[in-house]
Order: structure tokens, then C-alpha cells, then sequence
């Protein structure tokens, strides 16, 4: 799988280069500001993108900024932005086109390596991997989006991980209910949201979009 | 702007009369008040009279400040107290305090010029209109009693009602032409001696000012240390602490290694998890100091961001061109964000609504929220501590909450703003 990676740190992007070479991946550019991001992500058109929020030259949200951009010329281009922070406001400017495969991750969670790597590989897919400090805040939220406030509270627990990009089977073991109870919710969820009977993946990514969209 | 010297109608006159003729009758007391003043200060060795000369700051303030607010409606202007704060303490650092400040002196020499020089303007404003009315009944005087009223006019004896008639009325009549044009510019001029004697100097203007600017810089700088103190409080006990505790599940991971490699598996699981902690703790501590998509983004989308993470539906309007300086984008952050954390914690409301809007070199934001209202701007920390924040760039804050609501906060911070680049944006979160 080709990857390019943006970090403008030089132990980090290393750190990134390393772990996922040894995960099979190929890394085939590392750039470490927002310029060069842009160029690399259109002239490569990567299977999946690792982006740094903050890069140079500015040191604001260039790597969000690239990453958009890009998805503009290139849409549906995977891309997993890292940052030290995260913010509704950039999760919610990723999704904005609707097409999948973005994923906003707190940085610190890269040390937990096998779910990181998952991560990439969910996105590559056009899946989601949203942080859950991102759902968190969403959980919290009365919601007055009519089909999402329709949802019951274990309902919007289940969307809820499912953005963070899990499984059914990983879903039903976080909540302690059997696999047949997750699917008896996501198939409630997916009525519930007016999604028409489809290819399993792409009702959950659509689920996802219209929970993060509120 | 009421400019007497132009108000032709006659009611607008006759309240002018009215002003001026209360104004006259103001003097003598003010006079008394002054006289009093002067004799105490001559007795100020005998005790007795420090709390009259205290009771008499007091009245002469009040008398002036009646004064300063008829002046300032004549000349449409506003006349603002040059007092400085009496100190507080004993009768004598009172008075010690009083005798310090300039405007009280000014003040008892106002009292007599305004007995003499202010009483001749008023009086000249007031008699013409008055004799004029008294020539005019003058002859029906005299036909009721022609021996008692014979010598009451200027220059002649009056020996018959035709004279009466002939004398009184061109005199009458001359009298309140003489009324009609001077008394305006009498009682105009009467209000501009007021207005030079009894306005802020520009000394005291500036004093004032060092006053203002002396306090918000200390509160400022107290505040600033205690954000200081609070820093360094949560990095010791927050990120440093884990950063030990992570040094430490290292070590002993190290020694177990050989001997017992599912317990240094588990040491280091630990050790990943006081990384995550230590991470969580200094994200929070930067959101504290400067959020960074307040960097990035500047006020506005920094806002929309809070009122993305606000458990309420929050309206956001926002009229700014161009990034404003940092750190009124900062104080502009922060007071918002207190103002949230206040709707959310205490207001009851099921939403809310910030408007900002930039124009004239004044940052205006409004938040406000339709719950039950009753907050209090002295009563809480949170209002004070904005306001506090607020001071340091001479801004200010108000609150109007009724009971039963809605809470509206309105805050004005003067700022000039840099070069456009953000264009007018609105929307809901």
C-alpha cells in the first residue's frame, strides 16, 4: 500500500517511516510542510495519507489545509490526519465533502500501534477513523438534527463507535452485548436514517457522516 | 443638542424661565453653603467642625452635581465629577483627603462666583420678563388705587389712566422684547461659567485616567500571576508527575525483561497509558494558555469551535474584517468561553447565541441564551474574572438578566484590526 507522510518533525515523520515500512506499507514520499504536501499528494495520488496538522511555513492548520485541497483535485483521496489537539471544527471541514476515507486522530494514539496501523488500513479502505475525544464531545451534544435526536441513546453509543471506525463484532465486545445485538442497533440506525438497504461498508460510512455532520 | 439661544417657542422659553429662575434661586443657599465651608476650615482647630466641613463636602458635591447636570443639559454637553475618591479612614484622613483634591476648591470658589457674577447673568435673564408682566398690569393697579401705584414707574408721576396706559405698555412691551432676545444668551452664558468652573480639568481628566490605568495594570499583573502559579501547579502536578511515573514503569520493565516478560509486558501497557495521560494533561494546560485553533484560525472560527463543543445549540454571528491583535483575540476568547461555561453551568437554557461584530475601532460581542436569567455581575467569580480580563484593554461589561431572562452579556473591547482577510461569516453550530 503507498503512503505519503506529512511531519514536519523530524524524530516523528522518522518514527512514522519506520512503523509503517515494518507494517507493509510503502512510504513513497515523507514532506514536512504544507506546499510540498499538496504537490506530493497530487502527483502521487497516494493510497492513504499520514498529514501533520501543524506545518510549515505558517505553523497553523497547513496540513488540514493541504489535505482538503488536495481531496478537492483528487476526491476520496484517503487521508489520516494527526494532530496534538483535536477540534469539531477540522473533523467536521474533512467530512464536509462527504466522500469517506478521512480519519482525525490525536497524535498520542499512534503508541498504541496495532490499532493505529488499523486505522490507516480503515481509511485506505474509504472508511472512517475518527478520535474518540471527537465522538466524545459529539456524545455530549443535544442533538437538533431531526433523524439523529430520533435515535436512542444506546443507538447513538453504537454510531458513535462506529465512527471511530469499529467493527461490529469489536463494537458488541466494548458494550459487553452479543454481535446480533450490535446489528439489531446499526440496522435500527441505518432506518432510522432514511439509508436505503446497500453494500453493508457504505451504509456505516454515509451512518457516520450524517452523525458527524450535526 | 437643546441650544437655548435658538429655541423660539414659547413654551421652550417658559421652561427656560423656569431653569433660569430656579437657578437664581439657588444661589443664595449655594452662597450659605460656601460661607459655612469657610468659617469651619477658620474654626478646623476646634474639632467640632471637621464633620461639618464633611457634611458639607457632601452638600456642595451634590449641589454641583446638580448644577454640572442643568449646565450640561443647557450647552448639550455632559459634565463629568472631577472628584478624587475620598479616602476612606478617620474624620481627619477624610478631611485630609478632601483638602488634597483640587475640585473641591474649585468648587467653593464656583459657590461665590455663582452668588455674584452667576446671580447678575440669571437675574438679568429673569427681571425683563418679570417687569415686562408688571407693566402690563401696572394700569389696572393704578385705576384701583391711583394714590398708591402713582410713583411706581421709571422717571414720571402717572396722573391719569391714559398716562398709565401710555407709559406702562411701550415699557412693558420693550421690556419683554429685551427678554426675548438676551435671556437665552444670559442663560447660556450662565452655563458656561458653570461648565469652565466646574468640569474635569484636563489634570484631573488625566489623573483620573492614570487611576483607571494603575488598577486594571495591577489586576492584570495579579491575574497573570496567578494564571503563572496555576501553570506551574498543573505541570508539576500533572505531566511531570506521569513523565516520572513513566521513567519509573521503564526501569522496572528494564529489570523484568529477562526474568518475567508478561510483567514487563504489563510495565510498559503502563507506561503507554502515563504517556496518553501526560499528553491529555498538557493539551489541556495549552487549551488554558492559548488554544491553538485560536492560532490558527483567529476569533472567528476559534469561536465557532467552542460553540461546536457546547453541549447547547450555540448561534454564531460573526461581522469582523481582518485578524484583530493577538491578544484581544485572546481576552475576546477567553471572556466568550466563560460566558458559555456560565449559560451552560448556570442559565438553564436550551440554547444560545454569540454575536461579534468589529466597527469603528470596537469589538463588540453579545452572548446570550434563553434561559431563567438572574445573574448577577457582582454576585459571581466568572463575571468578575471577565471583566477583570477585560479591563486590561479598557473594555468593558454588561449584564442585563431579569429574572425569568433572557441573559444577555454584552461586552466592548476598543481594537483596530489588521489587514482584511476573513469576510463576514454566520452559521449554526
Amino acid at each position: 500500500m503507498r503512503v505519503v507522510i506529512a511531519e514536519d518533525l523530524a524524530l516523528l515523520r522518522d518514527g512514522l517511516i519506520r512503523l509503517l515500512t515494518a507494517h507493509d506499507f510503502q512510504v513513497v514520499e515523507a514532506v514536512d510542510n504544507g506546499p510540498s504536501l499538496l504537490r506530493a499528494l497530487v502527483t502521487h495520488r497516494p493510497d492513504v495519507a499520514v498529514v501533520d496538522v501543524r506545518l510549515p511555513p505558517t505553523f497553523t492548520d497547513e496540513g488540514l489545509r493541504a489535505a482538503i485541497e488536495a481531496r478537492a483535485t483528487v476526491p476520496g483521496l484517503p487521508v489520516l490526519v494527526l494532530s496534538q489537539y483535536v477540534e469539531q471544527l477540522y473533523a467536521r471541514e474533512l467530512l464536509s465533502d462527504r466522500a469517506g476515507g478521512v480519519g482525525y486522530l490525536l497524535k498520542d494514539r499512534v503508541s498504541d500501534i496495532g490499532q493505529f496501523v488499523d486505522a490507516v488500513r480503515r481509511v485506505a479502505a474509504g472508511g472512517t477513523a475518527m478520535d474518540p475525544e471527537v465522538i466524545s464531545q459529539l456524545l455530549a451534544r443535544q442533538s437538533r438534527n431531526e433523524p439523529l435526536a430520533a435515535l436512542t441513546p444506546r443507538e447513538r453509543e453504537v454510531l458513535g463507535l462506529m465512527a471511530e471506525g469499529r467493527s461490529n463484532a469489536a463494537i458488541a465486545g466494548r458494550l459487553f452485548v452479543t454481535e446480533k445485538a450490535v446489528s439489531k442497533h446499526t440496522n435500527s440506525i441505518f432506518a432510522k436514517l432514511g439509508l436505503p438497504p446497500s453494500e453493508d461498508d457504505n451504509r456505516r460510512v454515509l451512518a457516520v457522516l450524517a452523525y458527524l455532520n450535526a | 443638542m437643546p441650544d437655548p439661544s435658538r429655541a423660539q417657542s414659547v413654551p421652550e422659553r417658559l421652561k427656560q424661565f423656569g431653569i433660569a429662575f430656579a437657578l437664581l434661586a439657588m444661589c443664595a443657599p449655594g452662597v450659605a453653603f460656601a460661607a459655612v465651608t469657610v468659617v469651619s476650615l477658620a474654626l478646623v482647630w476646634a474639632w467640632v467642625a471637621i464633620p461639618v466641613l464633611l457634611a458639607m463636602a457632601v452638600t456642595i458635591r451634590a449641589w454641583a452635581n446638580a448644577h454640572r447636570a442643568l449646565a450640561g443639559h443647557l450647552l448639550g454637553v455632559r459634565i463629568d465629577e472631577p472628584y478624587l475618591p475620598v479616602p476612606r479612614g478617620s474624620w481627619f484622613d477624610q478631611l485630609r483627603g478632601l483638602a488634597r483634591d483640587p475640585a473641591r476648591w474649585r468648587d467653593l470658589a464656583w459657590l461665590f462666583v455663582n452668588g455674584t457674577c452667576g446671580f447678575a447673568l440669571l437675574a438679568a435673564a429673569v427681571v425683563p420678563l418679570l417687569a415686562g408682566l408688571w407693566h402690563f398690569v401696572f394700569p389696572l393697579l393704578w385705576s384701583l388705587a391711583p394714590g398708591v401705584f402713582s410713583g411706581y414707574l421709571p422717571f414720571v408721576t402717572i396722573d391719569g389712566p391714559v398716562e398709565a396706559f401710555a407709559y406702562s405698555y411701550p415699557l412693558g412691551a420693550a421690556c419683554l422684547a429685551l427678554w426675548w432676545r438676551l435671556a437665552p444668551t444670559l442663560l447660556r452664558a450662565n452655563a458656561r461659567l458653570t461648565w469652565i468652573l466646574l468640569r474635569p480639568t484636563e489634570r484631573s481628566v488625566l489623573a483620573k485616567r492614570v487611576r483607571q490605568l494603575a488598577e486594571s495594570r495591577a489586576e492584570t499583573v495579579d491575574t497573570q500571576a496567578a494564571e503563572l502559579r496555576r501553570i506551574e501547579r498543573d505541570l508539576h502536578d500533572g505531566a511531570q508527575a506521569r513523565l516520572v511515573a513513566l521513567g519509573m514503569s521503564l526501569g522496572l520493565a528494564d529489570e523484568a525483561v529477562e526474568r518475567d516478560p508478561a510483567a514487563a509486558r504489563e510495565l510498559l501497557a503502563e507506561a503507554r497509558q502515563a504517556t496518553s495521560q501526560a499528553l491529555a494533561e498538557l493539551r489541556d494546560l495549552v487549551r488554558g494558555i492559548h488554544p491553538p485553533v485560536l492560532a490558527d484560525r483567529g476569533l472567528p472560527g476559534a469561536v465557532q469551535s467552542l460553540a461546536l463543543a457546547c453541549p447547547l445549540p450555540v448561534d454564531v454571528e460573526i461581522d469582523i474584517d481582518g485578524r484583530l491583535p493577538a491578544p484581544v483575540e485572546s481576552a475576546a476568547y477567553f471572556a466568550i468561553a466563560e460566558s458559555i461555561t456560565n449559560v451552560v453551568k448556570h442559565s438553564g437554557a436550551s440554547r444560545a447565541w454569540v454575536r461579534l461584530r468589529h466597527a469603528d475601532r470596537l469589538l463588540t460581542i453579545q452572548v446570550g441564551d434563553d434561559g431563567h436569567g438572574g445573574a448577577d455581575q457582582s454576585g459571581g467569580t466568572g463575571l468578575r474574572g471577565i471583566e477583570r480580563r477585560l479591563a486590561a484593554f479598557d473594555g468593558v461589561l454588561a449584564v442585563s438578566s431579569p429574572a425569568g431572562g433572557p441573559t444577555v452579556v454584552t461586552m466592548e473591547l476598543p481594537c483596530e484590526s489588521s489587514s482584511p482577510r476573513i469576510s463576514p461569516s454566520s452559521g449554526t453550530a
